[in-house]
């Protein structure tokens, strides 16, 4: 699972980018989960360092939803208003039945987007999504090094990706590709961009790492230098430069090196709503860690009343939650106040300012971060993988490594 | 306008984007990866009007016929063809 969808949002940098245009109005009403994104499983076959599923995701890898669950869920959220479709996970194809979920996609009315790392796509399963009417699939790439790919992710699967590269592109569809950005691989930006275009990628998401989950407990140890994410942004504009509109590349700008918070979720509850592997209904991927919030499931009660009326999905929409600095800020609604969860993990308060923030009493919090990121003993500290076992660990309570200074479990 | 929109030119939406009536929206939309435009009515006429035969011209032809009380249309149809070839929603097609 990689973060797409975290914050800086494409549909929300889409839908921005159109609002001053001539002939097109880009109101899109702020009532509507547009975006829905189905986390069908946390099961996954990679160990990535990076990934933003919860530490803790074991717990709910043994109470899955039902396919009979999942259809019922795409065809509520399209009521409210649902237009495009995230099958995501963990890795989405260790669930044998997101060839029924694909085809239920495509009689509502979705376009939807397989997010996967491509193991287990296999050329009889991609088959069943073309005809399915599956829109399009996203895939991680990690590098353009064997060593790092295999690294990162903690598996053998450089040649696998390429492999499957070629079958989505074999199959007509247009080639989304997603690559998290860390310190093992941002002075990579050039090769990876050309892997990109060799490839014959349409888009290309260069995410920068977030803290969340795993990239959270692995903070240090992924964390590039300013100096390195400015030249790979100077790189990717020039390189955009040359290639013109035939790849379109989004480069998610890392929130700990701004001065202000990204506008997380594009505000909470306004336009994404993402369905977890256990049917928890939650406004943005990590919602789960903040304190004093029951969250909806679709076990119970549906998804309009999650949406609509749920105390959760209401808690932070608008500003009337906030305190100060953000109440009386004048740039209040460029970021609302920034994430949520971030500001809970790092400061303990949830309503506070986003730490990332300059303006916030917490801000030293990331300055912190980012001067421990290049303590070269902290540094040395080994990466902690996204695996089963150590996932257990967390859950149980059993260990607390490297998560003790945050206020939940990542 | 920055694409030098021809009256022979022929357009149609370009791969993998889909155009389709939002009912939740009450507008036309269109889809693509990772994104979603909200078209306001009269740029959904032109877009509906696509289909990789009718060349703009025929497109401003068939829009002032339906539409016989709207003022000069022809500038606005012309932005909106502009718009849609520098987003890349459109390809050409001749």
């Amino acid at each position: 699972m990689t973060q797409a969808s975290l914050g800086d949002s494409l549909v929300q940098k889409e839908v921005h980018a159109q609002q001053q245009n001539n002939g097109v109005a880009a109101n899109i009403t702020h009532t509507q989960p547009l975006w829905l994104l189905a986390e069908v499983t946390y099961r996954c076959p990679l160990h990535c360092a990076f990934c933003y599923n919860p530490t803790d995701y074991d717990k709910h890898t043994q109470n899955e939803l039902t396919t009979e669950q999942w259809i019922q869920a795409l065809r509520d959220a399209r009521k409210l208003g649902a237009i495009q479709l995230g099958i995501s996970g963990g890795e989405p194809l260790l669930r044998d039945d997101i060839e029924d979920i694909v085809i239920e996609a495509k009689k509502l009315g979705y376009y939807s987007n397989l997010i996967t790392s491509g193991v287990g796509l296999t050329e009889k399963r991609i088959q069943a999504f073309k005809e399915g009417g599956l829109d399009h699939i996203q895939l991680s790439m990690h590098d353009i090094t064997e060593e790092i790919n295999n690294f990162i992710t903690n598996t053998k699967t450089f040649e696998l990706k390429k492999k499957v590269a070629a079958m989505i592109k074999n199959h007509g569809y247009p080639m989304v590709l997603n690559v998290v950005i860390h310190r093992y691989n941002i002075g990579h930006i050039k090769e990876i961009l050309e892997m990109a275009e060799a490839l014959g990628a349409d888009y290309v998401e260069l995410a920068n790492t977030q803290y969340y989950g795993w990239s959270l407990v692995n903070r240090s140890q992924l964390m590039p230098l300013k100096e390195q994410i400015d030249e790979a942004e100077r790189i990717t504009n020039e390189f955009r430069q040359k290639v013109g509109n035939k790849m379109k590349i989004f480069f998610v700008v890392p929130d700990y090196f701004g001065n202000r918070p990204k506008k997380c979720m594009n505000g909470w509850g306004e336009v994404f709503m993402i369905v977890t592997a256990n049917g928890d209904v939650l406004p943005c991927h990590s919602a789960r860690v903040l304190p004093n919030i029951e969250f909806p499931n679709v076990r119970e009660k549906g998804l309009e009343w999650a949406w609509k009326d749920s105390p959760a999905f209401n808690k932070y929409r608008g500003d009337d939650w906030m305190k100060e600095p953000c109440r009386s800020c004048s740039e209040k609604e460029n970021d609302l106040g920034g994430c949520r969860c971030q500001a809970f993990l790092l400061s303990g308060d949830a309503e506070s300012a986003d730490p990332v923030c300059s303006k916030s009493p917490n801000h030293h919090l990331i300055e912190q971060a980012i001067e421990e990121s290049k303590n070269p003993q902290i540094q040395a500290q080994p990466i902690i993988f996204r695996t089963d076992k150590n996932s257990k660990k967390y859950a149980s309570g059993e260990s607390t490594e490297r998560i003790d200074s945050f206020h939940a479990i990542p | 306008m920055e694409n030098n929109i021809q009256p022979t030119d022929i357009y149609a939406l370009a791969l993998h984007h889909r155009f389709q009536w939002e009912e939740a929206q009450s507008s036309y939309v269109i889809l693509f990866p990772e994104g979603m435009v909200k078209l306001h009515g009269g740029a959904g006429e032109v877009i509906k009007r696509l289909d990789g035969k009718l060349s703009v011209a025929d497109v401003v032809t068939d829009l002032k016929a339906t539409f016989p009380d709207a003022q000069n249309i022809e500038n606005d149809i012309l932005g909106m063809f502009d718009l849609a070839v520098g987003k890349a929603w459109l390809r050409k097609v001749n």
